[in-house]
Formats: structure tokens, sequence, C-alpha cells
């Protein structure tokens, strides 16, 4: 096989009309192009890093007075390409504990269920339900044996126990983090705007819900990888409920109904002379 | 060719009849059936505990004692090294009777437990957990090659990290487990066990200490020196009681075990 050495040509034509000097040192040395970078060693790996998924979803969580509001926006893209618009980013480890999915989509599916699993052990085993601690750090710790192998898992596992309500972010680099807002995805900054805006901790279960799927909303909104539906679950005393699953095309419209133009209507309404 | 393949197998055959023999040395198992059911190696064991000092716990309704038989130290020997109620964890005690080496490499194992569920869930163990992982653990021992069971039964106290409640449960050396009201196990403990089960009743504070002592008692020399007692409540967790507070108690029951005989008499007396 012949080599193609079509790189090392100078690839510059430099027209004859410039200095001979300049001329003489571009055509002389085989040169190839050279990435146009500082950190030649590292640049691939920056560049890897750039095609990896960046999380493409909005997901968030907060805990108010009543409870746990968990949202979600349900389009799962590969690149450019909107792969669905229909899935289902909340997972439901057990009636009393939500995950929300942001990462592969694979990663978090299996990993929910089989932190699932390992609940409904602990509960046969202690005769009495894990507690959301508990359950995070099972997932975190799991993750946390996997680092460096490829998981892309960034979920908040919340839910409610005998302490009351519970939110834990974990992602796959091990971390697990206790707090009481959190959004995750690519999305997660234009919901958090929203989101830190209007959070007050006596909020009414009604105003949450509608705080949360604004939140999302907005994020589908501005963020590409974000869109679909936007899910909006509650985590009370006796479990989870599904409050609901809005179009975020429908949502627009209801937030920003399209007003029509009255100079328009004024020229219809004009007087035929 | 036909010969050498047939002597080539015939050389196999021997490597692995010479290696599986050398393996069958350490893969037997020490606890086999008997035909009539029986496993006799835990049999053995648990004559090996009924051997060991004498141990007894009594739940009380906010507190639980462990008291064992304490052997005359030699005059040498540092009582003080020679603990025989030890903490599992802020909120857990465990005494036992049998092979006191052996207790120690279980005492090891369900203290590392402790704190390892303490990592993995953020939680304190549950009393019935930590039993459940120290039967686990003896019953592993009486399925594997090689291994002899552990000689030791053990009782394990605490308070549920949650609820409050005490509990007592009780170890064998085949890897059974439950829960108690008052249970003794070591040197004379049907006797102790026919005394609870005729004296107890609910009991709270000092009262406890005292049935516990009493029922010790029965079996062993009275006297502050012969016998160890720890008392465990939720405020203070473990606390070992001192050989003078042990002597008072015990001259506390001795003089009420004399008034009720003095008691009894007297009504006899007039009749």
């Amino acid at each position: 096989m012949k080599l193609d050495t079509s790189g090392l040509e100078s690839s510059s034509s430099m027209p004859y009309g410039g200095t001979d000097e300049l001329g003489a040192e571009f055509s002389t040395a085989p040169s190839f192009e050279l990435p146009c970078s500082t950190n030649f060693d590292g640049f691939q790996k920056e560049a890897k890093q750039m095609v990896k998924p960046a999380k493409g979803t909005t997901t968030l969580a907060f805990i108010f007075k009543e409870g746990v509001m968990v949202a979600a926006d349900s389009r799962a893209s590969m690149g450019g390409y909107i792969s669905s618009q229909s899935v289902k980013k909340i997972i439901e480890i057990n009636p009393y504990m939500l995950g929300t999915m942001a990462g592969g989509a694979a990663d978090c599916q299996f990993w929910h269920r089989n932190l699932g699993i390992k609940c409904r052990l602990h509960e046969l085993a202690n005769k009495r339900r894990i507690s959301v601690t508990g359950a995070s750090k099972l997932l975190a710790n799991i993750l946390y044996s996997y680092r460096g192998m490829g998981l892309s898992v960034g979920t908040m596992i919340a839910g409610w126990d005998e302490t009351g309500p519970g939110l834990y972010y974990v992602d796959s680099e091990g971390g697990r983090l206790k707090g009481t807002r959190f959004s995750v995805g690519s999305g997660s900054p234009y919901a958090y705007g929203v989101l830190d805006n209007g959070y007050q901790y006596d909020m009414s279960i009604d105003k949450a819900a509608e705080l949360a799927r604004r939140s999302i909303y907005h994020a589908t909104f501005r963020d590409g990888a974000s869109g679909g539906v936007a899910s909006v679950y509650y985590v009370g005393p006796d479990g989870w409920k599904k409050l609901s699953g809005d179009d975020v095309g429908e949502l627009h419209y209801k937030y920003y109904p399209v007003v029509p133009n009255p100079v328009e209507q004024e020229m219809a309404e004009a007087p035929v002379a | 060719p036909a010969k050498l393949f047939l002597r080539s197998i015939k050389k196999r055959k021997k490597k692995a009849r010479r290696r599986r023999r050398k393996m069958a040395r350490y893969d037997r198992a020490i606890t086999v059936f008997s035909p009539d059911g029986h496993l006799f190696q835990v049999e053995y064991a648990l004559e090996a505990v009924r051997k060991g000092n004498a141990a007894v716990g009594v739940r009380g309704l906010d507190t639980i004692v462990l008291g064992v038989e304490k052997k005359s130290a030699a005059k040498l020997q540092d009582s003080r090294s020679v603990r025989k109620i030890v903490n599992l964890d802020d909120h857990i005690a465990l005494a036992c009777a049998g092979l006191k080496a052996d207790a120690r490499v279980l005492i090891n194992k369900a203290r590392i437990e402790c704190q390892s569920h303490r990592l993995t869930v953020e939680d304190p163990v549950t009393v019935e957990y930590i039993t459940r992982y120290i039967a686990g653990l003896q019953q592993k021992y009486t399925q594997s090659g090689g291994v002899r069971p552990f000689g030791l039964s053990t009782l394990i106290v605490g308070f549920d990290p949650y609820t409050g409640v005490p509990a007592l449960y009780q170890t064998d050396p085949s890897g059974t487990f439950s829960a108690w009201k008052a249970n003794a196990t070591g040197r004379n403990s049907n006797s102790m066990r026919e005394f609870l089960e005729k004296n107890y009743k609910d009991t709270s504070g000092q009262e406890t200490v005292k049935l516990a002592i009493r029922a010790l008692l029965e079996v062993v020399e009275s006297g502050g020196k012969n016998i160890e007692v720890a008392v465990m409540t939720k405020e203070h967790g473990l606390r070992q009681l001192e050989e003078a507070e042990i002597d008072t108690i015990v001259a506390e029951i001795e003089a009420e075990k004399a008034a009720a005989e003095a008691a009894k008499k007297a009504p006899a007396r007039e009749t």
C-alpha cells in the first residue's frame, strides 16, 4: 500500500509575488499541518471530551415543606439527532423513592433497577425500609467501584423515610451530595435560574409543582438537548405520586399565548367607504 | 503409539489422584451428618460451651444487664486485661461462654461489621442485624471444609438506634439465634434459666441489675470478686460495675433473702 504523503507537501501555495526569503522557507522543509492548539499532547483527549455525551437532559428536584418535588424532560438525543421525545427519566425505585436519569440511559436504567433490588433485599432482611441515605450510599459505592470505566450517570435519589424527605445527588465519578435543590443535565443552568428565583421552603404542593414545571419548560426552551414532555412527581409521606406530564410545546403557548397583532385587526375592520 | 498413549493417561490419572489426596486432607468437612441426623461437632461445641463460665443476661424496660462468672484471678494476673463483657459498638455489648480465643476472633469480626454497616448505610447496626451476622459466621464454620465450629454461645444486648427498644439475643455454635427476655449460658445455665423463668418480671433500673445478680448467685459463690456485671442504658451506654458496687448489691440481696426467710418462719411459728 502506497503511503499517502500528501500531508507532507507544503499545503500553502505561496504566490510568487511574495518575498523570496519567505517563499524559500516554505518550500524547502517538508512539513505537515499542525493543529491550531497550544496543547499538542492533550488536544486529542480534549476532542474526545467534547464529543462525550454532556448529559443532554434537564432534571431537577427540590425539598420543600410538604416533601420532595421531582421533575424532568423526556428527550433523548444522539449528538444532533433527537432519538426520542418520550423517555421516562424519572425512575421508580420503589413506592417511596424516585431516581432521575441523566447521562447514559442504559447505565441509569440498569443501576436504578439494581438499586431497587438491593433496597428490597434490605427490607426483607432487616424488616424495615432502607433510608434514602442508605440507598444513595449503596448506589454511590457501586458507581465509585466502576470509576474510570466509562459509566455516565448523573442521578438524584429522592424519597421519604423515617427521618422525613431526603434528596441526594449521585454521579458516576462516585460523588454523593446531600442537598435541598439540585438540577442535573445540559439544561440545568436554565432550570436553576428559574428554580432558584422562585423557590420558597413554604410552598404548597401546587405551587411547587408549577415551579418545577416552569423550570423544566424554560430549560427545554433554551437547551436543544432537552424537550418532549415535562413530568412532575411529588414524594410525600405516603410515597410518590405523578402529578403531571405536559408537552413543553403546549406549555409554551400556555405561558406565552399568541396575541393577535392589533394593527392588522384595525386594518381589517376599517370601514369600507 | 497406543501403548505410549495409554501410559500417558495412566500418568495423568496418578498425578490427579495424588493431587486430590493432598487436597483431600484439607477439604474434608469436619462437621458431617451422623446417620441419625446429628452434627456431632456442633454438639461437642455445645459441650465446650457448657464447660465455660456462667453468663446471664436480663432485659428490663430501660436497662439491660449482663453478668458473667469470674474465675478467681491468679495473684500475679492483671484482672483488668481479662474483660469478659465487651462493646461491639457504642450501643451494643456482648458476653459469651465457651472458648475465649474463639470469642476474640468473632468479636473482632463483629466490630468490623458494625463499622462497615455505619459506612455503607450511614446508620448504626440494630441488635438483630449484628446478631444475625454473628450467627451467620458461626453457621458458616459448620458448613465449611477443614474448619471446626466456634466453641461459644454469645449473649448480645443493645438498644435499637431508632426506636430505643432494648433487646437481648443469644447465638450458639450451630448458628441459630433468637431474642430473649432473659437468658443464661455456660456452666449451670439450666439452673439459672429455671430461676429466671420463676422470678422474671418486667423491671427497670436497679431492679434489673438485682435480678441478674440473683440469677448468677444461684450458681456462683457470692462476692464481688467472683462476678463481673455490666449495665447498659440508652443514655450512658455500657458501664462496668465496680467490685464495691457489686458487693453492696450482693449484700442487699442477701439481706432481702434473709428477711424473706425470716418472714416465712415467723407465720409458721405463730400457727
